[in-house]
């Protein structure tokens, strides 16, 4: 039947364009993301950004992340797993971006747990009980209180330093350095300065593969 | 005019695939938010796709009663969202308080051509090729 051809060559005509278009828009899109990240170091990589590892491991994770993210949540771990199977040679480095409504006064606090050398705990605490103090995609600073407890902190002087205008600047500056970037959501791993060519945990773990052979090949 | 009512319903099927597809692409691949009204206007080009894939095979004239009521309606939403962008109607009155305001835009090709005024196109087109068909028929 004739025109059941023309219908069928129409069809798969639209899904080869929707297809060709979608590769080389990605290609592309990979392509300007590598240049942005390779003009921008000096935004990516800010020293005191907090930091997990070894400082001169040849490998360099930075992550834009917000406490608040479930996906953010879920990757933790497995970036854990990743860097303690290959000890001493890879560095993480988080950078704030707190997307999530309310997230910036955790963030905070979070900042502000670094004096009392407490970070990585709270974090792991945030995250464990992410539903508890996420709600509809909106954080309730007022709910962390309590989960806080068993770390032990002076809340009194957590409270004090989540205040402090360097906090806030140091946010306002990560928040900038996202922009600058390109990061829209989150998580978004950078690895020894290059973005992900597409989300996914594979593809960073294909990506830290890459620069550890890099780095034998030396 | 030779054009039968089959062919105007598959161009009509032709512009709603189209359609389809360049929405799924501006927001799967190109990664623009659609804002609230942009679903709307989804959700009434989306089954036009299938309805009319449906009713060319075999060809049932009766398709146009099923799938124009849908494409007036995307016409509408379409248009009202022209008119909120153009800044006639006030943000205040449409449903986007959270997400993407839909008084954005995203996307301004030749300086002119926006994603709504795309999606009003599109549904102009289907609606007068649909009407075609329907007065073709009934001749």
């Amino acid at each position: 039947m004739k025109q059941k051809n023309i219908f069928i060559v129409a069809a798969v005509l639209l899904v080869v364009a929707f297809i060709t278009g979608a590769y080389f828009f990605k290609k592309q899109q990979t392509e300007q993301a590598a240049q942005l990240a390779a003009k921008n170091q000096v935004a990516l990589v800010r020293p005191d950004a907090p930091s997990f590892g070894n400082a001169d491991a040849p490998v360099h994770i930075v992550e834009f992340f917000d406490p608040a993210c479930g996906t953010c949540r879920d990757f933790y771990p497995m970036v854990k797993t990743l860097m303690a199977e290959h000890p001493g040679k890879i560095r993480l480095t988080l950078r704030y971006a707190p997307f999530h409504p309310g997230s910036d006064a955790v963030v905070k606090a979070l900042e502000a747990s670094r004096k009392q050398g407490k970070f990585e705990p709270m974090l792991e605490a945030l995250f464990a009980s992410q539903n508890v103090w996420v709600q509809n995609h909106v954080a309730h600073v007022e709910l962390i209180g309590p989960l806080l407890a068993p770390l032990g902190m002076d809340m009194g002087r957590l409270e004090n330093d989540a205040n402090a205008p360097e906090v806030a600047t140091m946010i306002a500056r990560d928040l900038a350095d996202a922009k600058t970037m390109n990061v829209t959501m989150t998580p978004e791993y950078f690895v020894n300065g290059k973005p992900l060519p597409s989300f996914g945990f594979d593809q960073l773990k294909s990506l830290v593969g890459d620069a550890l052979l890099a780095n034998n090949a030396k | 005019m030779k054009t039968s009512p089959w062919t105007l319903v598959f161009a009509a099927w032709l512009l709603a695939a189209a359609a389809t597809l360049g929405a799924l692409f501006m927001s799967e691949v190109m990664g623009f938010a659609p804002c609230v009204l942009c679903w709307y206007q989804r959700i009434f080009m989306f089954p036009l796709v299938v309805i009319l894939a449906i009713g060319l095979f075999p060809f049932d004239p009766k398709v146009v009663r099923y799938a124009l009521p849908l494409a007036v309606v995307g016409l509408l939403v379409a248009g009202f969202h022209l008119l909120l962008v153009a800044g006639y109607i006030p943000e205040t009155l449409t449903p986007c308080r959270q997400g993407i305001p839909c008084s954005t835009v995203q996307v301004e090709w030749l300086g002119f051509v926006t994603i709504p005024l795309l999606s009003f196109l599109g549904f102009l087109v289907i609606d007068a090729l649909l009407i075609a068909a329907y007065l073709k028929r009934s001749k």
